[in-house]
């Protein structure tokens, strides 16, 4: 069987439309039936990377590949870049901005929920051209 | 399971409205009139709210099944009070419940009481064992919709019986003692707002029996109650409960008679499952305790009740206004036998899975992409289905041919037609020329009219 690949393009400019491509694909995943916990932590570290796209890097472009034994997510956008991923990884650890935290966000828990809810997780960043974010979540 | 939301084939003029609104996608329109899909349904009324030919209607028991009883004893909703325009003791309500036929009345804000108070107590041992909040049960709607939809918030479901329930088992021992007679020959009614909650008492969502003996629309009772009520010159004091019992009739009461600071109570099912979507992504990690109503305003928005859910809800606020805070308690070793009532556990429906089978289930999503790519997009909704999206999940699950879209309608009439094109038959939304704007305006009503 071949995988099934979704891809879905985040809008930078808009924080309404934020969690869509997440609600999206956990309707793929429950027509899959997948069972619950699986569609929890997709939806989370999907979420997740939604969301730092929007404020970061003003959008980008996430494809998911659902294998019979994993599914493996790419996150790609071409923002500003991390400096200190190890940093960015920590719980807490945010550079979002005033406006951000008052929507709400940018409470630094992205990364590290991506890192938390998936088996693998590899990001590849460099300052100035973009950030590709590799996450597995195993199956059985 | 037999839904109390049902089809008046009669009235029914297959106009899609219902479909539009459905927020589960569980009406399909066929032959000119809709069509439930059962497993779908969460039984919320949306289509009964919407439906300009009335033809979507909650299935309740005859108010002759009391007749069947030798005593008898009426349950009102909270909810049934905020019906009442210049009402300023419930008493006339009950008093006038017992003037129709009722033996007895016990409210189901008595049992509300005692619920909350077993919440209140066990609260910070529920919220410390479970991750994520503890989600209200009290609306089946929004139950039902966890089932199908949220299905790892199931266990954050708070594990109690509804209110109405407690309030029947109580309201059956109590008319045993009063009347000497065996349980079985007291019957016990619900004035319900909504048709979830009929269906809720044929299906208990917690509790392993059944122990309402028949529901009655809200609408209906009060029909009947309002002239006996005029004629209520002192009424007698019948009502048992306070402030947090009444409470429960609109959003937030629930959550409010808590007394704990981190809740948040919404209403409205499309609110509901924003929120609920949230919850699922991992956000509102604050949130202790969720409320969910799927009606706006909470029960008072109901689509059995009689009054604006406003307006109801303003009322139940001025009536609340001189009660006690509360009437009712539960004893600890009432706590524990209630607690242990709730041994269901509602399980995952999973309704939208493709096929048993993973690759199967593969292989039909990917024809469904498929099918989506040649579609229009448009949502109209000519093919019967509320969406291009579901109309391509039907097709791709032999529910639907793809014939059915209005736009393969066109090349097939464009074949018809020799090669020339369709455009004119097409009604204007579906047309890819203008034409002539002023002449074509006529031709429209008389091709389509």
């Amino acid at each position: 069987m071949d995988s099934l690949h979704l891809h879905f393009d985040i809008d930078g400019s808009d924080f309404t439309s934020a969690g869509e491509a997440a609600s999206e694909l956990k309707r793929v995943l429950r027509q899959l039936g997948f069972p619950p916990e699986i569609i929890r932590r997709c939806a989370i570290s999907m979420y997740e990377g939604e969301i730092n796209m929007v404020i970061h890097a003003n959008g980008g472009t996430v494809d998911v590949y659902i294998d019979s034994d994993e599914i493996i997510f790419e996150l790609i956008d071409s923002g500003p870049g991390i400096a200190d991923v190890e940093l960015a990884m920590q719980e807490g650890y945010s550079t979002a901005s005033q406006e951000v935290r008052d929507l709400g966000f940018g409470a630094g828990m992205g990364l590290p929920n991506m890192k938390r809810y998936t088996d693998q997780i590899i990001v590849d960043s460099i300052v100035g051209v973009g950030t590709a974010v590799f996450m597995s979540i195993k199956l059985e | 399971m037999k839904h109390s939301v049902t089809l008046d084939k009669e009235k029914c003029k297959g106009c899609t409205t219902c479909m539009k609104h459905c927020p589960t996608e569980a009406i399909r329109v066929r032959r000119g009139r809709a069509h439930i899909i059962q497993d779908r349904c969460i039984d919320c009324g949306q289509c009964i709210r919407v439906c300009p030919h009335h033809a979507k209607k909650a299935i309740c028991d005859p108010f002759d099944r009391i007749e069947d009883y030798k005593f008898t004893v009426a349950m009102p909703a909270p909810s049934f009070y905020g019906q009442f325009s210049n009402l300023d003791d419930v008493n006339i309500v009950l008093q006038a419940l017992l003037d129709i036929g009722f033996d007895a009345v016990f409210e189901v804000s008595r049992a509300a009481e005692i619920i909350s108070d077993i919440t209140r107590k066990t609260y910070d041992e529920e919220t410390e064992k479970r991750t994520g909040p503890i989600i209200s049960s009290a609306c089946p709607a929004t139950v039902r919709l966890i089932c199908m939809r949220f299905p790892k918030l199931i266990p954050n479901l708070h594990k109690m019986i509804a209110p109405v329930e407690l309030a029947a088992m109580r309201a059956r021992e109590e008319a045993v003692k009063k009347s000497g007679l065996s349980p079985e020959e007291i019957g016990v009614f619900f004035i319900t707002p909504c048709p979830a909650k009929v269906t809720a008492d044929r299906y208990p969502l917690f509790l392993e029996e059944r122990v309402i003996d028949g529901t009655f629309s809200m609408a209906d009772i009060y029909k009947r109650v309002l002239g006996p009520m005029k004629k209520v010159k002192e009424p007698r004091q019948i009502s048992k409960s306070g402030i947090m019992g009444i409470g429960w009739a609109r959003v937030g009461g629930e959550s409010s008679a808590l007394l704990k600071e981190h809740h948040l109570a919404v209403d409205g099912i499309e609110n509901v499952i924003d929120i609920l979507e949230d919850v699922e992504n991992g956000l509102l990690p604050e949130v202790e305790f969720l409320e969910l109503n799927a009606c706006t305003q909470g029960c008072v928005g109901g689509c059995l009740t009689v009054e604006n859910p406003y307006t109801a809800k303003s009322r139940i606020r001025k009536l609340m206004k001189y009660l006690p805070v509360s009437k009712n308690k539960a004893e600890p070793e009432d706590a524990e036998a209630i607690l242990a009532l709730a041994k269901k556990v509602p399980e995952y429906v999973p309704v939208w899975q493709l096929s048993e089978d993973r690759e199967d289930a593969m292989r039909i999503f990917m024809e469904i992409a498929d099918l989506r790519r040649r579609l229009p997009g448009l949502d109209c909704g000519s093919c019967g289905a509320p969406s291009c999206r579901s109309f391509a999940e039907d097709v791709a699950t032999n529910f639907a041919s793809e014939e059915d879209c209005i736009f393969h309608m066109r090349e097939r009439m464009q074949y018809m037609a020799g090669g020339g094109d369709a455009d004119e038959y097409l009604p204007p939304p579906f047309r890819r020329t203008d034409g002539e704007e002023s002449d074509e305006k006529d031709n429209d009503h008389d091709d389509f009219g």
